[in-house]
């Protein structure tokens, strides 16, 4: 089995936890089913901000100059980093220069994906996010389970010990409210002290060079309001156009991610505060290879709005954390491999290939079809497991052909039916594990059709 | 009108009934349906787990058996699909291109060509309808729960025409069973576990009968309801539609 098929298959032992876990993602799912359903014009907004950002990765160089130079003339400083290690050597230098010390970081998967916090906690700077849900899997020592909820996989009475050992709360607490007050207040010292505000950055504006940060706690702006100097990091697919298409996207982000109107914050930052500092640091980290991809370009349309994985059957059943990859899901098991094809070559094929996700996504990526292809790379590059290899060749060979075809059938059928069931449900027989084989029938439909309709 | 039956090959080795029972309607519809010598399958198998080139001559050889036809009809959306999207790898002859447009599904056939609005058939038994994946949202069967669209679905729209049934609501109307082809074997536990899923909801609603328009998604979930040693029952939607009980 693949990685990811036993990383399911631990997690599913634990059945009753299994369904939990399934039960919320599909409650979250249901949201967004509502409110999706109560626009009229929903698919409409789909194909909008599908052709959005079509458009925007077709002429992104231009755009993204555009960017750049409006956001300098708004004073703001702009840098550009190739890949993650680059990323992560700009934001150290700029903090060092404002000699910062203690940052305060709101979601941002981009530095999740770059290893920022790592980073810096090696130079002994302290980092601390600020989003309740990557708070607590920071405190924890592991990485986000989902994009949009980071701690998805965690029950409150897991998030009462934690706190408990590391916030002193009263011992076997589970009350949301109460933990989350012990949250609000431990948090609150971090950014009254804080010498720097990192956050990810949700869109920025070619035509404006401001950014848009989306989140439902406000800890983005608490972050920045407070400490004199602000740094958005930032996916070079982030651009939009101009300001008005903002509107097209803030209206699908939240809905499609927890079923919101949008989200309870929706800040626009354009300039430094008096007396403050702003920069923007712009990551490539792969991109520019995925968009040379014609067949996955446009898998950077994604605004991480984290749908495909509450409406995927098998993230939903076997967490985020099977995945082992920075964005889980249908999406992250299409944006992966474009990265590491070696490693992650199990994920393409963590799917029944349902479509759901395809169906679900506000941009409308085809994040089925890219999986099916993404399939086809991996088995030309030589990834397979020998034993599919070969069975799929055996497989071609017997099905392109008639008389092998009808032979192959009519043993397997009698195999079934006669060898000893111990033989028939061996330990190689995954199907038969859990599952009856299909009782075998003495005629195929092939026979039936001879017999019953001599003429022809 | 020439027609051809496409009976795909776990259907042929394994669920003769359901390509009788395909067979039948057709001809009681009216239809003079040929079944086209040393067919095999649509290559999908090999494809869906990546081996698109292994499936190549598989592809020839549907080609080759099922060319020179107005339709091709099969009980499966699945295998319908499959051509459809992804007969692209192969030469674009005029041939293939009919191919491609003319393979249709058994529901599709029905509604949108033969145009049927009634149905003298009677079955009667509580019905949970399984929505296919490939039939839904590969060939838009039907809504999906997923998009805010307006549109039958082909499913009901048969069943409804038949006496006696009586359709069974859902809590998750159209959520994968998780057979997915080689997925079924390559992660088990998964897979099995989506399939205990749907199955439970449809016994919540006191379902007697599964039906669907992919035998494929069926097998999964008759191999698990036997196992468990459950009285529901498995039945192709062409069964159904067939049944004059």
């Amino acid at each position: 089995m693949n990685e990811h098929a036993t990383k399911a298959a631990a997690f599913i032992k634990d059945e009753a936890r299994t369904d939990w876990h399934d039960e919320s993602l599909w409650f979250v799912r249901s949201k967004r089913d509502k409110a999706a359903h109560s626009i009229p014009e929903w698919e409409q907004l789909r194909e909008l901000a599908s052709q959005i950002k079509d458009h925007t990765l077709a002429h992104l160089d231009e755009y993204l100059e555009a960017f750049e130079a409006k956001a300098q003339e708004n004073g703001v400083t702009v840098h550009w980093a190739a890949d993650a290690g680059e990323h992560n050597r700009i934001v150290y230098r700029i903090l060092s220069e404002h000699k910062a010390h203690r940052i305060v970081k709101s979601k941002s998967m981009l530095t999740e994906e770059c290893g920022l916090n790592e980073y810096l906690e090696e130079k002994d700077l302290e980092v601390i996010d600020t989003d309740l849900g990557e708070r607590i899997i920071q405190l924890r020592e592991e990485p986000p389970s989902h994009i949009v909820m980071p701690a998805i996989h965690l029950k409150k009475e897991e998030v009462g010990e934690l706190f408990h050992q590391k916030l002193q709360t009263e011992k076997g607490a589970t009350d949301p409210k109460y933990l989350t007050e012990a949250a609000r207040q431990h948090l609150r010292h971090s950014f009254l002290k804080a010498d720097a505000a990192i956050t990810g950055v949700n869109f920025a504006i070619a035509e404006t060079g401001g950014v848009v940060v989306c989140t439902n706690e406000g800890n983005a702006d608490m972050g920045t309001h407070l400490a004199p100097l602000q740094i958005h990091c930032m996916g070079i697919e982030k651009i939009l156009p101009k300001a008005e298409h903002l509107g097209v996207f803030t209206r699908l982000l939240a809905r499609s991610a927890t079923g919101q109107p949008s989200t309870i914050f929706t800040s626009h930052h354009h300039k430094a505060k008096k007396g403050g500092a702003m920069h923007i640091v712009i990551v490539d980290n792969g991109r520019t290879t995925q968009l040379g991809r014609p067949d996955f370009r446009n898998s950077l349309k994604c605004i991480r709005c984290g749908a495909c994985m509450n409406t995927c059957p098998i993230y939903r059943r076997s967490g985020g954390h099977s995945y082992d990859s920075t964005v889980p899901g249908p999406i992250g098991s299409i944006l992966t491999p474009g990265i590491d094809l070696k490693k992650y070559s199990g994920l393409p094929f963590a799917s029944t290939l349902c479509g759901s996700c395809s169906d679900v996504c506000p941009v409308k990526i085809d994040i089925h079809e890219q999986l099916y292809k993404w399939r086809q790379i991996i088995a030309e590059e030589g990834h397979l497991p020998a034993v599919k290899k070969q069975s799929m060749a055996i497989a071609g060979s017997v099905l392109s052909r008639p008389g092998w075809y009808k032979a192959a059938g009519k043993s397997a059928r009698w195999l079934t039916r006669w060898l000893p069931r111990p033989l028939v449900y061996n330990p190689l027989n995954t199907w038969g594990r859990d599952r009856e084989l299909p009782e075998s029938p003495k005629q195929s439909f092939q026979e039936w059709y001879h017999k019953n309709r001599p003429a022809s | 009108m020439k027609i051809a039956l496409f009976i795909p090959c776990y259907i042929d080795q394994f669920y003769p009934q359901v390509g009788v029972a395909t067979l039948e309607l057709l001809e009681r519809l009216g239809c003079t349906v040929e079944y086209p010598e040393g067919q095999t399958c649509c290559g999908q198998p090999m494809a869906n787990t990546g081996c698109e080139q292994d499936a190549i001559p598989t592809y020839k050889h549907y080609v080759n058996t099922f060319s020179g036809y107005d339709y091709v009809v099969t009980p499966s959306g699945s295998c319908a699909y499959h051509v459809r999207k992804h007969y692209d790898v192969i030469e674009q002859s005029p041939a293939v291109k009919q191919l491609r447009k003319r393979t249709l599904d058994l529901s599709e056939f029905l509604l949108d060509v033969l145009k049927v609005d009634e149905l003298k058939a009677r079955f009667p038994a509580k019905v949970g309808v399984h929505q296919s994946c490939h039939g839904l949202r590969g060939l838009r069967l039907g809504p999906g729960s997923e998009r805010n669209i307006e549109a039958p679905s082909a499913i009901h729209t048969l069943l409804n025409m038949v006496d006696g049934v009586e359709i069974a609501g859902l809590d998750r109307a159209d959520e994968c069973c998780g057979f997915g082809g080689t997925f079924a074997i390559n992660e088990p536990d998964i897979s099995v576990k989506m399939g205990k899923d749907r199955i439970a909801d449809h016994t919540r609603s006191g379902v007697e009968v599964i039906t669907a328009g992919d035998m494929s998604c069926l097998m999964h979930l008759e191999g698990i309801l036997r196992r468990q040693g459950s009285p529901v029952q498995v039945k192709h939607i062409a069964e159904i539609l067939n049944s004059q009980a």
